[in-house]
């Protein structure tokens, strides 16, 4: 076992770490540690919900020490509850910036949704209003976890099924206002965007059209479920438990031809399949990257 | 109506998430004049499978034991009654084991409840913070006057779980999936969890053992936690129980104590 990591704790002040640019990496499920471990150090990176290491020791530690040894991490929260209205979780906020200080992760992200209303933890990702007063405070709580964790975070975009009736901002205008106060950076989830776009009758064009791409320094991708909603029609549950969709490969690949290669996400988080199916699909997104980069380097991946 | 006269919709959103009963909350619609009932019921159905499935990953012989139809209704009560207070799963449902106790249902296998305490201190000790156990040559270091006076510092995984019934020999049969034999449920066994390095294991404690261990874990002296096993069951061997519990990882230091 080494303790290297673990020693670093409070030894090393947060610094922005190096940008692993255009690569492809894997949500990292606990199932396939001995494969990946086996296969050596490759190229790519492992994403983890931050909440799952929260712990005070045990083989959690143990098993993202050993990932981390050989690859660059991105760590994930999922229930800091930014997009709710009452004020953070201190205790919570500073269990985050620890994972943050000892596993040194590449990429550090975060949901524009909320999960706790006063004691209750309801483990989901609900939405907010779009509204002046809900802007005020996700940009406060935006800014104490970029103070704390002192980087910028990258904040990703939900997957919605019901709209607010108190709603008076576009999500595009929302989520640009929030970068541009706060100067976080964003996580563009582009399974989300289609999953939205078809629940809220949008265009995922036009809402990709309308996103601050320059902002974007990571993308996820993921599967997702179908069900009806009251009328009958199509609705889609941001399910995480199957490949991507071919409509959102597609919308994968307008992305990266207009923002050039970023790293790449490929979410699966229930059902989860042996190594090769995960590892297949992060390399069918690793190609759409490479092919990007080298019209990237030239200028022409820009041109829209 | 201008958002800063209901800042809180997460107050309006949030009672119905859990409640069958209450309507779907008025500030939430779908697009276009559409109904929102089905769209709100994502994260209605979201929030309480997700937390019973919580229940289920922490408590899988308790699943195996019931079968998932019986677990899910149960832990869907505890869920609609006590959610999550913490955003960190792995420390939720510490109420189950006496929910299950008195859960109407399952009065007929009274020691289930004793199972779900193994499992819950299974999981606590699993995330324990990590620490060196105490070298048993540490015991035999110390000059046989003074051993009554010795004080031991539990091991940050340590966990006792006393019961009446056979609940070790019963949980550690349902925690795979190999074939499960009939067993006596009315032998009464206690548990002796510890996470020595990074494999918790569980262990049935001798008799009068659980007694010695508990006094042991709250500062108590060698001689005072001998005492009072030895008053809870006469049978009590101070030699092997010291050394076992050692053996086991259960305390990472000791001190010679105050006399």
């Amino acid at each position: 076992m080494t303790t290297e990591i673990a020693h670093s704790t409070s030894a090393i002040p947060l610094r922005y770490s190096t940008p692993i640019g255009g690569v492809a990496g894997t949500s990292f499920k606990p199932e396939h540690l001995q494969a990946i471990l086996g296969a050596g150090r490759q190229r790519g990176f492992f994403e983890v919900h931050a909440e799952n290491y929260m712990g005070a020791g045990g083989p959690p530690h143990r098993a993202l020490e050993a990932i981390r040894r050989d690859h660059p991490l991105s760590l994930h929260g999922v229930c800091m509850s930014i997009g709710g209205p009452q004020p953070l979780d201190k205790a919570h906020l500073a269990r985050f910036r620890s994972l943050v200080a000892r596993y040194q992760p590449a990429l550090v992200s975060e949901h524009l949704a909320w999960s706790t209303h006063e004691t209750s933890f309801f483990n989901d990702l609900l939405p907010l209003p779009y509204t002046e007063a809900t802007l005020r405070y996700v940009c406060d709580h935006i800014d104490q976890v970029q103070e704390a964790i002192r980087r910028p975070l990258l904040l990703e975009n939900p997957s919605t099924y019901v709209a607010f009736r108190d709603s008076s901002m576009a999500e595009t205008d929302f989520i640009r206002a929030i970068a541009e106060r706060t100067g976080c950076r964003l996580l563009l989830d582009v399974n989300n965007v289609f999953v939205s776009a078809t629940n809220q009758g949008f265009s995922a064009l036009e809402y990709l059209a309308d996103f601050p791409l320059s902002r974007v320094g990571e993308i996820h991708l993921a599967g997702h479920a179908e069900q009806a909603d009251d009328e009958g029609d199509l609705l889609l549950i941001d399910s995480h438990d199957g490949p991507v969709a071919d409509a959102v490969w597609r919308l994968y690949e307008i992305v990266i031809q207009r923002r050039g290669p970023v790293p790449t996400l490929i979410e699966w988080d229930s059902k989860i399949p042996d190594w090769p199916v995960l590892q297949a699909e992060a390399a069918a997104a690793q190609a759409i990257l490479d092919g990007c980069r080298p019209a990237a380097l030239v200028g022409d991946c820009h041109a829209a | 109506m201008p958002p800063e006269q209901n800042p809180s919709f997460a107050a309006a959103f949030a009672p119905a998430l859990l409640d069958p009963t209450r309507t779907v909350p008025a500030i939430v619609t779908g697009p276009n004049g559409k109904a929102a009932g089905r769209r709100y019921a994502v994260y209605r159905n979201n929030v309480t499978v997700s937390l019973i499935d919580a229940l289920a990953a922490i408590y899988p012989a308790v699943l195996r034991i019931t079968g998932p139809d019986f677990f899910r209704a149960m832990a869907r009560f505890h869920v609609r009654r006590t959610p999550p207070a913490s955003p960190l799963l792995f420390d939720y449902g510490h109420g189950f084991p006496d929910f299950i106790a008195q859960y109407e249902h399952a009065q007929a296998v009274p020691w289930l409840a004793d199972v779900a305490r193994i499992e819950r201190a299974w999981l606590d000790a699993y995330h324990a913070r990590d620490a060196a156990p105490l070298s048993p040559a540490r015991l035999s270091a110390i000059v046989p006057e003074r051993l009554a006076d010795i004080v031991f510092t539990p091991h940050p995984a340590l966990g006792i779980v006393r019961s009446p019934f056979s609940a070790v020999t019963i949980f550690a049969a349902n925690r795979d999936d190999a074939p499960v034999e009939r067993i006596d449920a009315s032998t009464p066994e206690d548990a002796l969890i510890t996470r020595p390095e990074f494999d918790v294991t569980v262990r049935r404690l001798p008799p009068g053992g659980a007694v010695f261990a508990a006094c042991l874990a709250s500062g108590r002296s060698l001689g005072e936690a001998a005492a009072s096993a030895l008053e809870a069951s006469p049978e009590f061997d101070i030699a092997s129980n010291i050394a076992g519990l050692i053996e086991a990882g259960a305390f990472t230091s000791l001190a010679p104590g105050d006399a």
